[in-house]
């Protein structure tokens, strides 16, 4: 007992303690690593990948996945840029809207026709994708300037990017719902156990379609600060992503089997992914080793795979305890 | 309780889903290709054959191994990033960068033998992962999948290799009888695998993990052994893709090689009429599949429809592909 | 009816595609009442509580509880309406808090939000019933099986239910557990709930329920005071036999010739594992059929699957064939010879999408292949043999094995493990669920099968199976072999005695 216990304290809180080790080691290493620039400029570009894997986050501890979240940011950076000239809430909430929808297919896809959620989401992921290629024309769209578009993400409020505001925004609301709600009980629950919450009453098809249409939201808005970041909806942009924010959730505790996750841990490991790259850039910068940018993803499938095993390792525990009494 | 399998001889009545979930992917490629003689200009010539079929080569030979992967109830995800790996691999053997071979011929074999081995290596460390600690399969390969590409564009430093070695790009540009190599290759993977799939105990044993994996295993059959082993042939399989690719393009780049091809692959596999979640495949629905899937790419590029408005065609098709089978299965 | 009946069903009909599950069942349960629901594998005790819990519709009948009709459609429903269930395989979740587990569906809110003081305060409260203090923040997981159960009964009183009803509630808990449930049974006695109580160990009726309901092939065929019903009445109720009635044959076992019986090939020794099986020991000798009795729960299964490889030992040792046997996987004991013909065919004996001859061949298969390549011709007249020798009713070796009927599909299982040419033979419940034309051919091949030498460990649940089926019969009572008969000395009053009290004397056991 506990072992499992120490096993699953480590699921929770290793990522946190891998992220502030992280950090010191940066801090005592690098001159300027924990300077304004880089602590905005990491933030700012982290917080598109933030807002992915809070959604995915919510999808995955249904016990379910959302392959389309990459697609449906790019989908969302052009329909925002498309609308970027109406002004700035326009443009949001177009690239947000847009998001829904593709949200709104994985739902009923997912609830209504019973297809498995690799698939589903697997098939929207393409349609997104093409569907912004389609209203891009196969080329990036330039936002308008004028409107204010870019303010979004591009300015400061009290000294911090406006996407890392959004993205804190986010998350509080996630763990306000996941923490102080029914619906994000109801989301655990499912995953972990779909029959026994449809035996204790509640609502798993309601449950499961927010979350998909959630994550397609949250996806959508991390397209918006993509545009107005960037200058331009990209309907190239975002191959990969789902597989970052679901790795970035995996190290952060949550079971890709569902029923156990936390946001905050989620937001931890988006940032250790990221500052891990960024620590890469500065080693590089001081060119004792020259490891190239390269690693990073070498480093990210190594932090992958020590965290699956030992959550297989906690599981399996999980499951032996259980049956030995 | 009640005997509910009191079914003997339902299977006669006709069912169209069920009809459908068979031999839907046939007519709609039957169909296609009757819509492209008739519409479509040039398309009954040799060039157009060739020109379908080199593009759909790679992603029959990928999606072959994902066939057997998936037949088991599992998924490969690495499949693009073990492409990567080998096609980075191969052009540093036989360009000397590695160890210097005078014979260009030894180099080339050499290339191809370890490059393949190596991404087959990679395809074992996956069924590792699945069968010892029982990860699921989506996440046991994702870790390739992430990490695999880094360690080709590592071994590259992301440079892009351009080579002239015409004994090794024989496979992707070379032609015997008129008939390019790798469609000889793939031909034969095809042909091989539906045979080891039909006629060896290996072949039923993995159909039968993927229909119950209790009854295999209280059957005697060495469960962890054969899904060890069909990750690995995937791997095998995604390793001579990789270097079928880069003998196309005269060039490796570690950052293209494969990309986007795990969802090709499943997608191929999916169309073609194997259950995705394991018990039932058929390799040479796949090979269907992944040409119905190059056919209606063809075929709306040929009549100007643009090549992004194709993606959500083939998204569609996927979904129906898959809801088709589905309720085939609930009738059944 | 009396008005101190809480709930009373009447007339109860229940048909699955035309086979009647319910017939004119009948059942009360009084306020405050501990009642107990007992009968063998397929009498409907699982098709009655899910119509009464909404999970199937009821065909006719009435059903009123609380002095009211009642119509629900659904588990959900019903708990709503006070009916709560605690089933055997415990429906919470796992990974969650105790208080989440017991408050799940009825959370309690402030300003809109989830009030966690209080909802801790009040799964703390509910479980300080029951004398349990646990840290409520921890998930489920993290405790044994009883406090899980417990979770399972504060929730269901969290609801307050009038009427909870425990299927198997204790198959997985210890003594000591089980005398905790026991004092919350009583709790809610006490406090005017009543319980549905359904279990096979006989002791534990007479420890806790006030009156009982046997169910036989779909119909509730005697209600009576525990107090005043003896054990044998139990179990030759749930049976079907009363004790003096003489017997013609019922199967189509015949006389066996004791000569056919050789040298012991597998004895086990007080084999253990968990707390299902607890001390087992038999042998079998070649060319004998010995069977296994008991009652559901009794640990035959459980057994079987030890021997097989499929669990391994806590305690205990085999020896087959004369050596040690340790085997420590299912194909170990296929190598020496075994083949096991399991209970439930549909998830661990047949692969549905696969063909009668691809299944049948499936453990054959690597010794018949030429390095590695299936020989199909070999394998066909194989095939085309058992199919003819057992009498396979199929289109042919290629049809779907997913669209024979339950009969034919146990002998394609059969077929699977005598093309093996094996020494024993396991087979668990080989007719249950098959029509009785084929269960008939069934018992003559099992018999044929002995005679030629092989040994056969049976376990059936009908009785007349094993006494005119098996040349010895070993019984068993929770998880414990508590007496072995021979051919003669195996009658149904005898096997019923050691079914009902063990080798205990009666009048001993008669005090509980």
């Amino acid at each position: 007992m506990t072992r499992t216990r120490f096993l699953s304290l480590l699921g929770s809180y290793g990522v946190v303690v891998a992220l502030l080790l992280l950090i010191l080691f940066g801090w005592l290493r690098y001159d300027y690593f924990l300077g304004f620039f880089n602590i905005t400029s990491v933030l700012r570009y982290n917080s598109m990948f933030a807002l992915v894997a809070l959604g995915m986050c919510f999808v995955i501890m249904t016990g379910g996945i959302d392959l389309s979240v990459g697609s449906t940011a790019a989908l969302g950076s052009v329909v925002a840029a498309l609308f970027s000239p109406q002004g700035t809430w326009i443009g949001l909430g177009a690239g947000v809207g847009a998001g829904l929808c593709v949200g709104l297919v994985n739902a009923m896809l997912v609830t209504r026709l019973r297809i498995m959620p690799f698939i589903a989401t697997l098939a929207t992921m393409l349609a997104a994708s093409g569907t912004a290629l389609l209203l891009a024309d196969n080329q990036s769209v330039s936002v308008s300037y004028d409107s204010g578009f870019t303010t979004i993400g591009q300015e400061n409020f009290l000294g911090f990017p406006i996407p890392a505001w959004i993205a804190l925004a986010a998350y509080i609301a996630g763990w306000v719902v996941l923490n102080f709600t029914s619906t994000g009980r109801g989301v655990l629950a499912v995953g972990g156990n779909e029959d026994a919450t449809r035996m204790m009453g509640l609502p798993v098809g309601r449950i499961k379609f927010l979350v998909y249409l959630a994550s397609g939201g949250l996806a959508g808005l991390a397209g918006v600060i993509l545009a107005s970041q960037f200058g331009a909806g990209q309907p190239i942009e975002g191959v990969g992503w789902e597989l970052f924010a679901i790795a970035a959730v995996v190290v952060g505790g949550t079971l890709l089997t569902g029923g156990v996750g936390s946001v905050g841990a989620t937001l931890a490991g988006v940032l250790l992914l990221g500052i891990l790259f960024n620590v890469l850039n500065f080693e590089n910068g001081k060119g004792w080793i020259s490891l190239s940018a390269y690693w990073q993803s070498v480093i990210r499938g190594l932090f992958l795979l020590i965290v699956v095993i030992l959550q297989a390792k906690l599981s399996s525990r999980g499951n032996a305890a259980a049956r030995d009494h | 309780m009640t005997d509910t399998s009191q079914t003997a001889h339902t299977g006669k009545r006709f069912d169209p889903f069920d009809f459908l979930a068979r031999y839907g992917t046939l007519i709609a490629l039957v169909l296609l290709i009757l819509f492209n003689l008739a519409f479509t200009r040039n398309f009954a010539t040799i060039q157009t054959l060739n020109v379908n079929l080199t593009q759909v080569c790679t992603i029959v030979i990928v999606a072959v191994g994902m066939t057997l992967v998936i037949a088991t109830g599992g998924i490969d995800l690495s499949v693009g990033s073990l492409m990567a790996i080998s096609g980075a691999l191969a052009p540093m053997i036989f360009l000397g960068k590695i160890i210097p071979i005078d014979n260009v011929y030894l180099a080339v074999a050499a290339a191809m033998v370890v490059s393949i081995a190596v991404a087959g290596l990679f395809g074992l460390f996956n069924g590792w992962l699945i069968s010892a600690f029982r990860i699921q399969p989506i996440v046991a390969t994702l870790v390739l999948f992430i990490a695999g590409r880094g360690i080709a564009q590592v071994m590259t430093n992301g440079n892009l290799q351009t080579f002239r070695v015409p004994q090794f790009q024989f496979i992707g540009l070379g032609r015997v009888l008129g008939i390019p190599v790798q469609v000889i290759l793939m031909a034969l993977i095809v042909l091989a695998a539906a045979w080891m799939l039909k006629r060896t105990v290996f072949g039923r044993q993995i159909i039968a993990i993927g229909g119950n994996e209790r009854a295999a295993e209280l059957s005697g059959i060495a469960v962890a052994k054969v899904k060890l082993l069909v990750y690995a042939i995937s791997g095998l399989c995604a390793g001579l893709a990789g270097l079928v690719v880069i003998a196309i393009n005269s060039s490796s780049d570690a950052n293209l090689v494969g990309l986007g091809m795990e969802l090709d692959a499943i997608a191929a596999v999916a169309v073609g009429g194997t259950l995705l979640s394991g018990g039932k495949a058929t390799i040479i629905g796949t090979l269907i599949g992944a040409m119905t899937i190059q056919l209606v790419r063809y075929t709306l590029l040929a009549n100007g429809v643009p090549d992004a408005a194709a993606l959500v065609v083939k998204a569609a098709i996927i979904i129906l592909a898959v809801w088709i089978q589905q309720q085939g299965r609930a009738h059944a | 009816m009396d008005t101190d009946n809480l709930l009373s069903m009447t007339g109860i009909d229940k048909r699955f595609a035309g086979i009647p599950a319910l017939s004119a069942a009948a059942f009360t349960v009084a306020r405050g009442e501990v009642h107990a629901l007992i009968g063998q594998n397929g009498a409907g005790k699982s098709t009655l509580i899910k119509v009464l819990t909404g999970y199937h519709k009821r065909d006719t009948g009435d059903v009123t509880f609380d002095g009211k009709p009642f119509e629900v459609s659904s588990p959900q429903q019903a708990q709503a309406n006070g009916i709560s269930t605690i089933y055997q395989e415990i429906n919470l979740v796992p990974y969650r808090s105790l208080t989440e587990n017991i408050c799940l569906g009825r959370e309690k809110r402030r300003f809109g939000l989830l009030d966690w003081a209080s909802m801790h305060r009040e799964a703390e409260g509910l479980l300080q019933r029951f004398n349990i203090r646990v840290d409520v923040r921890r998930p489920l997981m993290e405790f044994n099986t009883a406090t899980q159960q417990m979770v399972a009964i504060a929730r269901a009183i969290g609801f307050s239910a009038k009427l909870v009803i425990m299927d198997e509630p204790t198959s997985s808990l210890d003594e000591r557990e089980v005398g905790v449930l026991f004092n919350v049974i009583r709790q809610l006695k006490q406090e005017g709930v009543s319980v549905v109580f359904v279990s096979h160990k006989l002791d534990e009726l007479y420890a806790v329920c006030d009156r009982v309901t046997i169910m036989r092939d779909g119909k509730t065929v005697k209600t009576a005071r525990m107090d005043k019903i003896e054990k044998i009445d139990l179990v030759s109720s749930m049976l079907g036999r009363s004790i003096e009635k003489a017997e013609g044959h019922a199967t189509a076992f015949t006389a066996r010739d004791e000569k056919n019986i050789g040298k012991i090939l597998l004895s086990a020794d007080n084999l253990a594992v968990g707390q299902i099986v607890q001390d087992v020991s038999f042998n079998i000798r070649s060319g004998e059929i010995a069977g296994f009795a008991g009652l559901l729960g009794a640990g035959r299964t459980e057994t079987a699957r030890l021997v097989f490889g499929i669990d391994r030992l806590k305690a205990g040792a085999m020896t087959y064939g004369g050596k040690t046997f340790e085997p420590r996987r299912p194909s170990d004991a296929i190598a020496a010879g075994l083949g096991f013909c399991t209970e439930d065919r549909k998830s661990e004996g047949i692969v549905p999408d696969m063909s009668v001859a691809e299944n049948m061949m499936l453990a054959l298969m690597p010794k018949l292949a030429k390095s590695g390549v299936i020989d199909e011709k070999a394998q066909r007249e194989i095939v085309e043999h058992f199919i003819r020798k057992l009498g396979i009713k199929c289109s042919g070796p290629d049809q779907k094995v997913r669209e024979l009927s339950g009969g034919n599909q146990q002998k394609v299982l059969l077929g699977r493990w005598l093309a093996m040419n094996p020494r024993l033979l396991i087979l668990d419940e080989p007719t249950r669920g098959i029509d009785v034309g084929a269960k008939g051919e069934i018992q003559s091949l099992i018999k044929s099968l002995a005679d030629q030498g092989l040994a056969v460990l049976m376990i059936s649940s009908e009785l007349e199976e094993v006494i005119e089926g098996a040349d010895r019969v070993f019984v068993l009572r929770d998880g414990i072999s508590v007496a072995e008969f021979d051919r003669a000395a195996a009658t149904e009053d005898a096997l019923m005695g050691a079914m009902a009290h063990g080798n205990a004397p009666v009048v001993e056991e008669a005090q509980i």
